[in-house]
């Protein structure tokens, strides 16, 4: 019998699926819920060099046979692709648009954000998520959110990201109730950013 | 007793399924996102979109509380919470202020919510727009293009008829200023306790296979108009049990002679408010009824 894939080197992924990837999808509901609370997850799995651990949670958590995976170059290695066929069951897509999930492991050299499925106008739910690693979620730029699950304003420092991001955020937020939905994922920690919040200097 | 089924009775493929769905209805608050309903082990009617919702979120270490109008011990209510004792093993409660979930037909809690609670809401008809418009193919467009004219004028054939609006409960809301949303069978007394609630509220409906939710701190605007403004329902009296002037009351018939009394719908509000020793003007039911109905 041969394999269709190659398991060498391939790890385990949650320790106990059931329930770590509630713990997970709960700190990931909650990110969405309150946008720029930074989320620590309970739970780290087993994931390849390249792939970081909080993103390896959320796509074991919410990723199956139903989610095209886009990912960028920086997740392409056969180690990360292994995993996620494995571990998911996801087909992997060459193009962003036909993406349920797109994975950003480098964000600065993340594609622009209308390269990924905005939705339509009678199904505005049928877009991108997109999953960025970021290096640190305190220590960018800061910037003030509102809209949706914000009280007023919270100040966020995202870093890490492109010089061009917040701007195509402003033309993604204008789509409204169109866009793609954005989670920060660094380390043991998610960030929510939905498409209705507005970000300004 | 977990053993006979997986963890809240629904397999993984399913929670995740629904699990993306809610994070979507989270990201654009009010819209009806479409979702694979699986039957439950109990009929249409009774939650199963409520059930469904709480069984992809709950942990083993929430504690639910379940209500059905209010109260805590009312049929519905009973056998939703037995059930997830049953197949989540999970610690349920009575008392609002210690639940993590609470799963709820036709009421919102008196009790104040705080971030981090869960209102899971059990919906029949998602869509508001339905008994204007019966096609889904136009209701869709009408989302999408915030066309939601007709609703007005509903109301204003209420105004033009009655003198005032209507309706009193499953009363229309616009959620962050796009979408027009039902807020499921609660009396419009809830209304505005959607609005800027901490709390993140999720929203079920099995049998229409929908899934919308209101994240915390979002506007929540009941229609109307200018010269009509929205107004919720008031009594002149109080709770015949506790006293409280501040909550939703319900009317109870006490006999065939029009006897009747009028007592909190939330239970366990009730219930605190007697404990903390506030005393209304019949605080045994029992003495209120004739002795051969006791």
């Amino acid at each position: 019998m041969t394999l269709a894939f190659d398991s060498a080197g391939l790890g385990p992924g949650f320790a106990d699926p059931v329930f770590d990837s509630q713990s997970v999808f709960r700190s990931v509901l909650n990110a969405v819920a309150y946008p720029g609370a930074i989320e620590r997850l309970a739970h780290r799995p087993g994931a390849p060099e390249g792939l970081d651990p909080a993103m390896a949670s959320v796509v074991l958590t919410l990723c199956d046979l139903d989610t095209p995976i886009w990912s960028d170059a920086a997740l392409s290695s056969e180690a990360v692709s292994t995993y996620l066929r494995f571990h998911c069951g996801a087909p992997l897509v060459a193009a962003a648009a036909d993406a349920r999930f797109g994975l950003i492991g480098d964000a600065a050299a993340m594609p622009r954000l209308d390269a990924f499925a905005m939705g339509d106008e009678r199904y505005p739910d049928r877009s991108t998520t997109l999953v960025v690693t970021v290096p640190s979620l305190t220590e960018g730029p800061q910037r003030q959110w509102s809209g949706p699950g914000i009280l007023r304003r919270r100040t966020v420092a995202v870093a890490g990201l492109p010089d061009w991001f917040w701007a195509d955020w402003a033309l993604n937020q204008g789509l409204y109730p169109l866009g793609v939905d954005v989670l920060f994922a660094c380390g043991d920690a998610v960030m929510g950013l939905p498409r209705g919040i507005t970000v300004k200097e | 007793m977990t053993g006979d089924y997986n963890f809240a009775y629904l397999d993984e493929q399913t929670k995740r399924m629904i699990r993306r769905t809610l994070l979507k209805a989270l990201a654009i608050p009010g819209y009806q996102v479409p979702f694979g309903g699986r039957e439950m082990p109990l009929a249409y009617g009774w939650g199963t979109g409520g059930i469904q919702v709480t069984a992809s979120v709950i942990g083993p270490r929430d504690v639910l509380k379940v209500i059905d109008q209010g109260a805590d011990d009312t049929t519905n209510a009973v056998s939703i919470r037995r059930f997830f004792e049953r197949v989540a093993d999970v610690a349920t409660t009575e008392k609002t202020t210690d639940a993590t979930i609470i799963q709820t037909r036709h009421r919102v809690p008196e009790a104040n919510l705080v971030e981090g609670q869960i209102l899971v809401y059990q919906v029949p008809q998602p869509e508001p727009l339905r008994r204007l418009e019966p096609r889904e193919t136009e209701t869709r467009k009408m989302h999408a293009y915030g066309e939601y004219g007709l609703m007005q004028v509903k109301l204003y054939e209420d105004i033009a008829q009655f003198g005032h609006i209507a309706t009193t409960y499953d009363y229309p809301v616009i959620v962050n200023g796009r979408y027009l949303t039902a807020p499921s069978p609660i009396p419009k007394f809830d209304n505005p306790k959607m609005q800027d609630n901490p709390a993140i509220q999720l929203f079920g409906a099995g049998r229409e296979k929908r899934i919308y939710a209101i994240p915390p701190y979002t506007t929540v605007k009941s229609l109307d108009f200018d010269d009509h403004p929205f107004t919720v329902q008031r009594w002149d009296g109080a709770c015949a049990l506790c006293g409280a002037t501040d909550s939703y009351l319900d009317e109870v018939v006490l006999d065939d002679r029009g006897k009747r009394m009028f007592v909190c719908s939330d239970t366990d509000y009730c219930g605190q408010r007697r404990a903390a020793g506030h005393v209304g003007e019949q605080p045994d039911m029992d003495d209120a009824l004739e002795p051969e109905a006791r």
